[in-house]
């Protein structure tokens, strides 16, 4: 793998129903070669990881809700310009299967049209290993901080994979079963988005648009060498 | 809704937001509530559906393209790029979501001619604007702008900023009237002549924010959003909501709550009440129909503002794909200057080949919208328009007395400098300190690899 190859940024969304564990999922995936166990960050705009497949580097910047899907309260501007979603539900949970239906609908009514969604049906350990204690690692200690726990008293599983995979095939989603504890099938689903990323389409566009930014005005607030020059230095008169 | 809040917020406008977001990294609990389903109250952008739902009541017509195209703002403004707005987006950090574009232009009519407000030295030598002397009147006049300095009595000419009315300083460099109105309106920004009777520091301080504003990035002293201003509540808004805060759209409040010493204690929502210490919100949330007058809120005049649909860029101005054009009030027999506001698809506000020009005013007449006649005039044909009076609210107390805290309008203004010292008089008010600009240490973000 050439140090070289520079990776593409994409921007991947995450939605689902409070405490199905969409952080968990991600701090899984994010913190996985962590040595130890880290607080989560509150007040993290968004987490990146990377992804490498064998020819291309994908950076993913993953959008947590922040809570505001609470309330359903998400801005047009969570979604804009997300290449990816990960839908995430709890498979002993109906009504958040329901609510990962409704979030795909909202993903295709307000992102764009070629955005890669996965479903996910989370907390598979809670069916495998139903004896064992549960300290789920849930949004409530997560960066999402205002997700609600809901410690689930039954353990059965609610959605069969056949079910939420013949969704998944009739909707045009990938489909995964995850467990963000034990970390089962969590990596899969953020290596399976990153290999349909039309990878030279995005390397074109951003070339693409970085000249055309030149071009049409775009600025920075944050760089350097827009600084203010001397006042009056090219005053108006 | 059962829980207690150190502060509820009301209205999800730019003022609200900031104020929820700065409150938020603050370590505050904070409630934030719109009756809208959508975020951004006065200051949202619109997608045309609701855009025509807003003023006509009716469905958009289908030859203006796809819904999604659009995002009209309410509210014209543009961000001065050394203004206080754009200090307040790179502290917070929420520029990390919000794209920027520049203004391509700004310009002004002189004697009945749409003309560029000149950016650079060579502009300005060749504008016609001004004639050969009186541009080398009016360089006099920027050299001593611009090299004036506090503690130098050498460098003030004889002029002190405090007590010199602008008006003398005008006459001092024996500036004409079309120069003066160049220079108070289209640079200093002022609406209206009262300026030139009160001392020159607020002009002088006003024309070192637009010329450092305009040599920031060199085309005019301003920039825009892509999206639309709707974005900049948002931003906030997200910020907030990182920090803890918890958003609550599509909720009508029915009710402020008070105890009996007429002090804040909660807001009622249907039969749910949620009790907070505080409460900041913009002013419609303060006025009943049956209170006449509004005891909390006060009107202080009235705004026109007009939305213009064009299929062209506004004649006379190189073609660009925005611009500001102001029509300083003595131009066209006014108190109150009229300004256009124009953006397009290249803001990704609008589908392609559709340009969209706002034109306001302050209210003089019993005839708002006659007022704009002769904005509409430079416009060229206007494929559709959407009209609104807007009266302009403020509080009529401080909040220290019962906790409840209300913003001001969106004002006349073509810049957010008022919005922002309206959040740091509330900021003040709320927290009992100022509101110092830090850059937050950067929040850690994972950086590692698979």
């Amino acid at each position: 793998m050439s140090e070289n190859q520079k990776p593409v940024q994409v921007k991947l969304v995450l939605l689902g129903e409070a405490a199905v564990g969409k952080s968990s999922v991600v701090l899984r995936f994010v913190q996985n070669d962590f040595q130890e166990y880290k607080e989560p960050t509150i007040g993290a705009a968004f987490l990146t990881q990377k992804c490498r497949l064998e020819d291309k580097v994908i950076k993913f910047e993953i959008w947590d809700t922040a809570g505001q899907e609470r309330f359903r309260s998400l801005a047009p501007m969570y979604y804009r310009n997300a290449l990816s979603a990960v839908v995430v539900y709890d498979i002993t949970s109906s009504s958040s299967f329901d609510k990962a239906k409704s979030w795909v609908k909202e993903l295709q009514r307000q992102a764009s049209p070629n955005v890669i969604i996965a479903l996910v049906g989370n907390k598979l350990d809670l069916v495998e290993k139903s004896e064992e204690n549960e300290d789920y690692l849930d949004d409530v200690a997560s960066f999402d901080q205002n997700a609600v726990s809901e410690p689930s008293q039954t353990h059965s599983r609610a959605i069969s994979r056949d079910e939420a995979q013949a969704y998944a095939e009739e909707s045009n989603l990938l489909f995964f079963e995850t467990s963000a504890k034990t970390s089962e099938g969590v990596v899969e689903v953020f290596t399976e988005i990153a290999k349909k990323i039309p990878h030279e389409q995005i390397l074109n566009s951003t070339k693409s648009r970085a000249q055309d930014q030149s071009q049409q005005n775009n600025v920075s607030l944050n760089s350097t060498e827009n600084q203010p020059k001397q006042v009056g230095d090219n005053c108006a008169c | 809704m059962d829980e207690d809040y150190d502060v509820i917020v009301l209205g999800t406008g730019l003022t609200e937001c900031i104020l929820s977001g700065l409150l938020s990294v603050d370590g505050q609990k904070v409630l934030h509530i719109d009756r809208n389903d959508y975020y951004g109250g006065e200051s949202a952008s619109l997608n045309l559906t609701q855009l025509y739902k807003k003023f006509k009541d009716t469905a958009p017509p289908s030859e203006l393209g796809r819904d999604r195209d659009y995002a009209i703002d309410l509210i014209p403004k543009f961000i001065l790029a050394s203004g206080e707005l754009t200090k307040i987006l790179v502290h917070t950090d929420v520029t990390r979501y919000l794209e920027f574009k520049q203004i391509a232009g700004s310009f002004v009519l002189r004697d009945k001619t749409v003309s560029k407000v000149p950016s650079t030295e060579y502009e300005a030598v060749r504008s016609s604007l001004m004639g050969l002397f009186e541009k080398r009147r009016a360089r006099n006049f920027f050299l001593f702008i611009q090299n004036y300095r506090d503690d130098d009595p050498s460098t003030h000419s004889g002029i002190d900023l405090d007590s010199h009315p602008m008006q003398a300083v005008y006459n001092k460099f024996g500036l004409e009237a079309g120069t003066q109105d160049f220079i108070g309106h289209a640079m200093a920004l002022y609406l209206d002549d009262s300026y030139k009777q009160k001392p020159a520091r607020e002009t002088y301080e006003r024309i070192l924010l637009y010329t450092s504003s305009m040599a920031r990035y060199g085309k005019s002293p301003y920039i825009y959003p892509l999206y639309g201003l709707g974005e900049l509540p948002q931003a906030f808004a997200r910020l907030s909501a990182i920090y803890g805060g918890t958003y609550m759209l599509d909720k009508p409040i029915d009710e402020v709550v008070l105890d009996e010493n007429g002090k804040f204690t909660g807001v009622r929502s249907g039969d749910e009440t949620v009790r907070a210490k505080k409460v900041i919100g913009d002013p419609s949330y303060f006025m009943s129909s049956t209170e006449q007058p509004h005891p909390r809120v006060k009107e202080v005049g009235k705004v026109v503002r007009a939305i213009c649909l064009l299929k062209h860029p506004i004649p006379n101005t190189d073609n660009s794909d925005s611009a500001q054009l102001i029509i300083p009030q003595n131009q066209v027999g006014r108190k109150n200057d009229i300004y256009i506001a124009a953006v397009s698809s290249s803001h990704n506000v609008c589908a392609k080949d559709v340009y969209v020009a706002i034109v306001s005013t302050v209210v003089e007449t019993s005839a708002p919208e006659a007022e704009l006649l002769s904005a509409y005039k430079l416009l060229g044909p206007i494929h559709d328009k959407f009209v609104s009076v807007n009266p302009l609210y403020e509080p009529t107390g401080s909040g220290e007395e019962d906790n409840i805290f209300i913003s001001r309008s969106f004002d006349a203004t073509s810049h957010f400098e008022t919005v922002v010292d309206d959040v740091k008089d509330i900021w003040k008010r709320v927290t009992q300190k100022d509101l110092i600009l830090e850059k937050k240490t950067e929040p850690e973000i994972n950086e590692n690899q698979l």
